[in-house]
């Protein structure tokens, strides 16, 4: 027996060690479903190998800092001149572009959307990678200390990266986006077709679980849609490349990454996402429901009751000197909801001065009386039932409506007319009446609604 | 010492300080996580398997060499976020294989060691392959060409990277 275990003892040795091996292997197979903690040997690993990368990093980034920064400078007069050139032009796109962006978050508002905005964002530095073609990650030089999470988004400014999957101390792996164990939902921009975007065992990402009988254009933008909880909705992905049948009934799209995911150098980790509703637009031009709202047969006009402790530009019915008054009724229904009014609606000169600084039943020369409001002007004069006073947000900016009888008709246009009849008469009026920047900056000058009726409290609604 | 087959001479077994002995396979690991960085082509290289294989054949003893291919393979699955053991078991079985037949052929010269990295690095390949297949159920695409290419690129670098280790080789 001796003699045997001495003849074969390397084979013994080798099989034991095997067996060891593929045992722990079994082990952490088995666990991978559970939430299982980082291993031991991957701590003491990464901590060893990291402060070589990071030293390494360190030199060459700062080598070449000092090279560009302090000798290599050819050329700098000449990229100023055109970088201010270049700025100058996207000013000018950023004035067109604000007007679209106020536009959509008023609509955005309109239908209660809830939006999702990058918070908070640390930048990292890449100091390494895996180091293997079955496995697509990178390590960064940020971790618990510094506040990363699993699970939170990596980007970059051409588009997302992939997703921290495990974090130390002071570094983290990043799972890419073409690693074949990876996964995020995307859409196409232009077609709103959504699937999930997959790495491949040969490193290409592919977009599946989009119908076969779908057109997708080659080329075409693919974005995250936030379904997957970890990238926010609108990041870009990267463009199609190839479109080929798949198996089963879906498509095989190949999409090509925005950004260069074999030369990272800086990266981006969300570390915090909003998600709120857009906010009302504080000086946008009058919506047709503020107009509605005013124009409704309502309860009788009550004389203000009196009230020593109400400020006179929120008590009296006639307009204020600076165009704040109760007019500014229409601002307690629920911004968020469709077809409410906004608590800071701002109203066009016209508007300002007939309807909302009287604060009472507007005449029907309304100035601002779109078809759309008028048909839902009449959808709210038929409705049978007219909840009077049924503002519940008594802590909203609207609250405030001490002694105004024609309020109560603001909330029940805002709820009794229906969705589409309100939201037809909202939606239709800032998108056809959209106005040039020097146009709302007059508007705004000449007729704001005070946004914050802060002068009357709550408590002071006689409701 | 050992007496080979191919030269029918005796072969010296090699010994190495503990710095080298540590600091090699270490070096290795960093680049090997390091360098894909800037040159993404070069993850078809396997560092940590050349070292592997390095020290087994000039050791000639297949405990040591399965210990070390086992302790280098499972740094490097410490670096990848796949289970830790795929490799360590690839570069086990090829540690044990190398320092097997170093004991048995003479591969001091630059053609057997091309011709055993080559053929070693197929076979870590094929293990590595079947047990990412066969135990942890990864989607893996078996490519001959490519995997002949790499072996040959592995192949050549690991006979230049020899000639540097050689230097320190300790006699017994």
């Amino acid at each position: 027996m001796e003699s045997v275990l001495g003849r074969y003892r390397n084979l013994i040795i080798l099989v034991g060690v095997l067996f060891l091996q593929v045992l722990g292997l079994a082990v952490q197979v088995k666990r991978t479903t559970e939430n299982e903690s980082t291993r031991l040997i991957r701590v003491w690993t990464v901590s060893a190998v990291s402060p070589f990368e990071k030293a390494i990093v360190w030199t060459q980034s700062s080598t070449a800092y000092l090279w560009h920064n302090y000798f290599y400078l050819r050329g700098v007069r000449a990229e100023n001149r055109q970088l201010k050139a270049e700025i100058e032009a996207l000013r000018l796109e950023q004035v067109r572009l604000n007007q679209d962006a106020e536009q959509a978050r008023r609509l955005q508002s309109l239908l209660g959307f809830k939006e999702q905005f990058i918070a908070q964002t640390i930048a990292a530095q890449v100091i390494g990678s895996s180091g293997s073609e079955q496995s697509r990650s990178i390590y960064i030089d940020k971790g618990t200390r510094d506040g990363i999470k699993p699970d939170m988004a990596v980007i970059t400014a051409d588009g997302i990266v992939g997703k921290v999957l495990r974090v130390f101390h002071s570094t983290s792996l990043v799972l890419l986006i073409d690693d074949q164990s990876s996964g995020v939902g995307a859409i196409l921009e232009k077609s709103r077709l959504q699937g999930v975007l997959r790495g491949s065992p040969s490193g290409e990402v592919v977009m599946e679980k989009v119908m076969s009988d779908e057109q997708v254009q080659l080329g075409e933008v693919v974005l995250t849609s936030g379904g997957d909880r970890i990238f926010p909705k609108g990041l870009p992905v990267g463009r199609v490349s190839k479109v080929s049948p798949g198996s089963e009934l879906f498509l095989n799209i190949r999409v090509k990454p925005a950004a260069n995911l074999g030369k990272l150098e800086e990266v981006l980790v969300v570390t915090k996402v909003d998600e709120k509703e857009a906010p009302p637009m504080a000086n946008g031009p009058v919506r047709a429901i503020d107009i509605l709202a005013q124009r409704l047969p309502s309860v009788p006009d009550k004389p203000p009751a009196p009230d020593t402790n109400k400020p006179k530009d929120a008590a009296g019915p006639g307009p204020s000197p600076s165009g704040t008054g109760p007019g500014a009724v229409s601002a307690n229904a629920d911004p968020s909801k469709p077809g409410s009014a906004a608590p800071n609606a701002t109203l066009k000169p016209k508007a300002a001065a007939t309807g909302t600084a009287t604060g009472h039943k507007l005449p029907n020369n309304g100035p601002a009386a779109s078809p759309n409001g008028a048909a839902a002007a009449k959808a709210t004069a038929q409705a049978p039932a007219q909840t009077v006073g049924a503002n519940t947000d008594s802590g909203s900016p609207a609250a405030p409506r001490a002694g105004d009888g024609t309020s109560s008709s603001v909330n029940t246009s805002a709820t009794k007319v229906g969705n589409k009849a309100a939201t037809a008469g909202t939606m239709k009026a800032p998108v056809n009446s959209r106005p040039s920047a020097p146009q709302a900056a007059a508007g705004q000058n000449a007729t704001t609604v005070s946004p914050k009726p802060s002068t009357t409290p709550p408590q002071d609604s006689p409701q | 010492m050992p007496i080979t087959y191919t030269s029918g001479e005796q072969v010296e077994v090699f010994r190495f300080s503990v710095p080298v002995t540590v600091g090699v396979p270490l070096l290795a690991l960093i680049f090997q996580a390091f360098i894909p960085r800037w040159i993404p082509f070069f993850t078809i290289f396997d560092l940590p398997l050349l070292v592997t294989i390095f020290f087994a054949m000039a050791r000639r003893n297949p405990v040591a060499g399965l210990l070390n291919g086992g302790i280098i393979g499972l740094l490097q699955d410490a670096l990848t976020h796949q289970p830790i053991g795929i490799y360590g078991i690839a570069k086990t079985v090829v540690g044990y294989g190398a320092s097997s037949l170093g004991v048995k052929l003479d591969l001091e010269n630059a053609g057997a060691r091309l011709l055993v990295t080559l053929g070693f690095y197929v076979i870590h390949e094929v293990v590595y392959f079947m047990v990412a297949r066969g135990l942890v159920n990864l989607t893996l695409l078996w490519s001959w060409p490519h995997e002949l290419w790499s072996a040959l690129a592995n192949a050549i670098l690991g006979v230049a990277l020899y000639a540097v280790l050689d230097r320190f080789k300790q006699r017994t």
